[in-house]
């Protein structure tokens, strides 16, 4: 065999927008996806060094530990308000939130309604895993109909729980949103669709657009109670007829950029 | 700058405006709307945000973000919102970041009534929200004073990095008086440094108030709890009306306090060596001075706009060693002069007592008045 | 030296501006003042009033139990203040829209058909300024030449075409002299 001699080429390293750090999420788990997600698109668009984020509370709530960004921690729920506040004083800085589904779609509701509806110009990331995973798995507002949790053990009873929230068709219908779509990260190809989603959404931002927000379904297998490669299929057949994947609205004003 | 004849909430607004106010987030509310549609219409004037929050819980948590830049922001709102805010006010202190509020407080508790009320003291003097933490609280009587305390409480915000309150009623709010505004300040270029901005390289920024650690959380208690004992070394305000030769003082914060101030010219009319304590900062509480006039006078009358909030604070430092006596009205019913006034010679005519409570023997005169 | 006085009426009767006119004026001459209206939903259609306090030192009290002098522009305004007034105040009642005489023999009483007196020089919007002239000139508080002042320097911009009437409005009030009651 003839060593020819190839130069070395980098081509796979950690963000600079995230740290060297080991994250605390388990085995399985898309959030460290999610963050490396957003993490490249900074990287990419050249915002890491002109960023703020919001944390949220959830798994999420220690997202600042792992990304090389100012970060700020909001209570329960109220982050697209805590984004606010940082947005209208810093128009000109990149301001996202990370929030799962129990803090943006149950007691965050009316800040999320309120921020897309002012079409306020934060991006929000917005992972959809269907449980309260901090807690230790109980019935989200995305839990499906019949699915198990440690609140819902007979699994959730449409007549007694309702049923689950479409948060990307709900804040479609604003006026004030500018860019709503879901996503999943169960699959390569998925992945990087959603992380085409997330550049599009803080482009939208950059460009002065309004409200961006990208759903991004997740897996929880320590409270699914699943494997890794389980949590993943169970996404696929359960979560997607439920919460399919698309682009809820593209203002006219989006449709226009080129990215 | 010349006096002009200003309402208060507008006063209040266009203070904080002058002050260097770099972003307000509010709810309407009565009776402090005024302050919030002063600044609808001024701040985006002046090129600075202004946003009607979906809730006060919006407000408050949009002032929290905003707070983190270390700009000067504030809010405001009235009881029933301020109820709303306790869980962003206690995030705040958890933080670490300067902020303003004014709370023009109503009657309660409930939704209750819009009428001039001082109940909302133990809720913002001893906290409300959850955890260890202080407010400092300034409580203006009149207009003037409360243009010049909201120059202040941004000040004293910044100097602390702490949540700082202009605790008023409605009558405060709704008033018209004649009051000189300040000069108009430039906005803060000093970004602190513990302020986030947008910052990448390993120099970024975290603010937030989660610390799992407990022992590492107690560290943190201790550094607010130090900082509040400088502030109750530094920052105590009070005004003192004919407390030279007074051996009688009544006690009575911002409204309550000025209707007293009839009642003791009226009762010096009479005869009566009778002076005021009028509390300015209600967190930090003025014991010392209490302290001095314990020694000096014979009996205490504390009077409130509420059922004897700040009596608690006037009798841990009076300690039973003088007798303290309470008149307050609630629900948003304000006392005229004259009610203070029969109080004063009531403590004149005694008999004083040390013993049991005083707003128990309020209670009982006051279920004979009202039923 | 402290003189209180309550403005009532209904909504739209000019209550608040004629209380706001007494304070700027007061605040023109150098003197200390409070106004404080009663606010809320009873302002809706239904009566309104304010308290005005004119003083030379630090004012205590905003809110006054019984006031130096009472301008009442309704019948209910009449029933609500006419005990409240000081003994030796001044009550003015608006005649055209109360149909009883005064009971209090221990006050001045000003009763001027303030309507009609509006009409007259052009408009019923005059009201406020007949009955606050009719207590000027029953009372020892400001002098019209200042109030004239007051209302040349805030009067809102958009109104100021109504100066002259509301300056006639004033003197017409004044007019209306009452003799003073020897307290009993």
């Amino acid at each position: 065999m003839v060593m020819t001699d190839v130069p070395a080429k980098i081509v796979y390293e950690r963000p600079e927008a995230l740290d060297p750090r080991v994250t605390h999420y388990c085995p399985g788990c898309t959030h460290g996806v999610a963050h490396r997600l957003v993490a490249e698109v900074l990287d990419e668009m050249g915002e890491t060094g002109n960023t703020i984020g919001v944390a949220s509370v959830g798994c999420s709530v220690f997202a600042y530990n792992y990304f090389n960004i100012d970060f700020v921690e909001a209570a329960h729920g109220r982050a697209p308000a805590m984004a606010t506040g940082i947005k209208r004083v810093y128009p000109d800085r990149t301001v996202f939130t990370y929030q799962g589904d129990g803090d943006l779609a149950s007691i965050g509701m009316g800040e999320i309604v309120g921020a897309a509806s002012r079409g306020e110009g934060i991006t929000v990331i917005f992972i959809n895993n269907a449980n309260y995973g901090m807690t230790g798995g109980q019935m989200a507002p995305t839990t499906l109909p019949g699915q198990k949790t440690s609140s819902s053990p007979t699994g959730r009873d449409t007549k007694r729980q309702g049923y689950p929230i479409q948060t990307a068709e709900m804040l479609s219908t604003l006026e004030g949103s500018s860019y709503i779509v879901r996503r999943s990260l169960h699959s390569s190809r998925e992945i990087r669709r959603a992380k085409q989603a997330i550049r599009t959404a803080f482009e939208v931002q950059k460009h002065g657009l309004g409200f961006s927000l990208v759903e991004l379904l997740s897996t929880c297998p320590t409270n699914w109670g699943m494997s890794a490669a389980g949590a993943r299929d169970w996404l696929e057949e359960r979560m997607l007829p439920f919460y399919p994947l698309g682009d809820y609205k593209i203002s006219p004003a989006v449709a226009e950029l080129k990215i | 700058m010349a006096k002009e004849l200003i309402k208060g909430n507008t006063a209040v607004a266009e203070a904080a405006l002058r002050a260097g106010l770099e972003a307000y987030f509010g709810y309407p509310i009565t009776p402090q709307t005024e302050l919030l549609e002063h600044l609808s219409a001024r701040m985006p004037e002046i090129g600075r945000p202004f946003v009607q929050a979906e809730s006060e819980l919006g407000a408050i948590n949009m002032v929290y973000g905003a707070a983190c830049t270390g700009k000067r922001v504030m809010t405001s709102s009235s009881s029933p919102g301020v109820s709303l805010m306790m869980e962003g006010l206690s995030y705040i202190a958890g933080t670490e970041v300067p902020a303003v509020l004014v709370d023009v407080v109503r009657g309660g508790p409930g939704l209750g009534n819009i009428a001039p009320a001082q109940g909302d003291y133990n809720q913002i003097v001893h906290g409300g929200g959850h955890g260890d933490y202080h407010m400092l609280v300034l409580a203006p009587a009149s207009v003037q004073e409360a243009v010049d305390l909201t120059v202040l409480a941004f000040d004293l915000a910044e100097k602390y990095r702490n949540l700082v309150a202009v605790l008023m009623d409605g009558s405060i709010g709704q008033m018209m008086e004649p009051a000189e505004l300040p000069p108009f300040q430039p906005l803060k270029t000093d970004i602190p440094d513990w302020a986030v901005r947008g910052t990448g390289g390993g120099e970024n920024r975290v603010l937030t108030s989660i610390n799992l650690d407990p022992p590492a959380q107690e560290v943190m208690n201790l550094r607010l709890m130090k900082r509040w004992q400088e502030i109750e070394k530094n920052e105590v305000r009070y005004k003192g009306y004919y407390l030279e030769d007074a051996e009688y003082v009544v006690v009575g914060f911002g409204t309550a306090g000025r209707i007293s101030l009839s009642a003791v010219r009226a009762a010096r009319e009479q005869g009566i060596k009778v002076g005021l304590l009028r509390p300015i900062t209600l967190a930090p509480f003025p014991k010392d001075v209490l302290d001095e006039l314990t020694e000096k006078a014979k009996a205490f009358l504390v009077v409130e706009m509420n059922a004897g909030q700040m009596l608690e604070d006037v009798r841990l430092v009076v300690r039973g060693r003088k007798p303290v006596e309470f008149f307050g009205r609630m629900g948003g019913v304000v006392p005229y002069p004259d009610e203070v006034l029969t109080e004063i010679e009531r403590l004149v005519d005694g008999p004083l007592t040390t013993e049991g409570h005083p707003r128990d023997r309020w209670l009982a005169r006051l279920s004979e008045t009202i039923g | 030296m402290q003189q209180e006085v309550i403005i009532a009426g209904f909504g739209g009767q000019g209550v608040l501006f004629a209380g706001q006119l007494l304070s700027y004026t007061a605040l023109d001459e150098g003197k200390e003042v409070t106004w404080i209206p009663s606010y809320g939903p009873e302002m809706r259609g239904g009566t309104a009033n304010c308290t005005v306090v004119v003083s030379d030192e630090e004012i205590g009290s905003p809110f006054v139990k019984n006031p130096t002098a009472v301008i009442a522009m309704n019948l209910p305004s009449l029933e609500k203040f006419e005990d409240m007034v000081e003994e030796g105040g001044v009550l003015v009642v608006n005649a055209s829209m109360v149909n009883r005489g005064v009971e209090r023999d221990d006050i001045k009483v000003v009763s001027i058909p303030a309507n009609e007196i509006a009409q007259e020089i052009g408009s019923e919007r005059a009201v406020n300024m007949v009955m606050l002239g009719a207590l000027l000139g029953n009372l020892d508080l400001l002098s019209l030449d200042a109030l004239d002042k007051a209302l040349d320097n805030h009067l809102p911009e958009r109104h100021k075409k109504f100066l002259p009437m509301n300056k006639e409005a004033l003197r017409r009030g004044a007019e209306y002299k009452t003799e003073a009651v020897e307290p009993a």
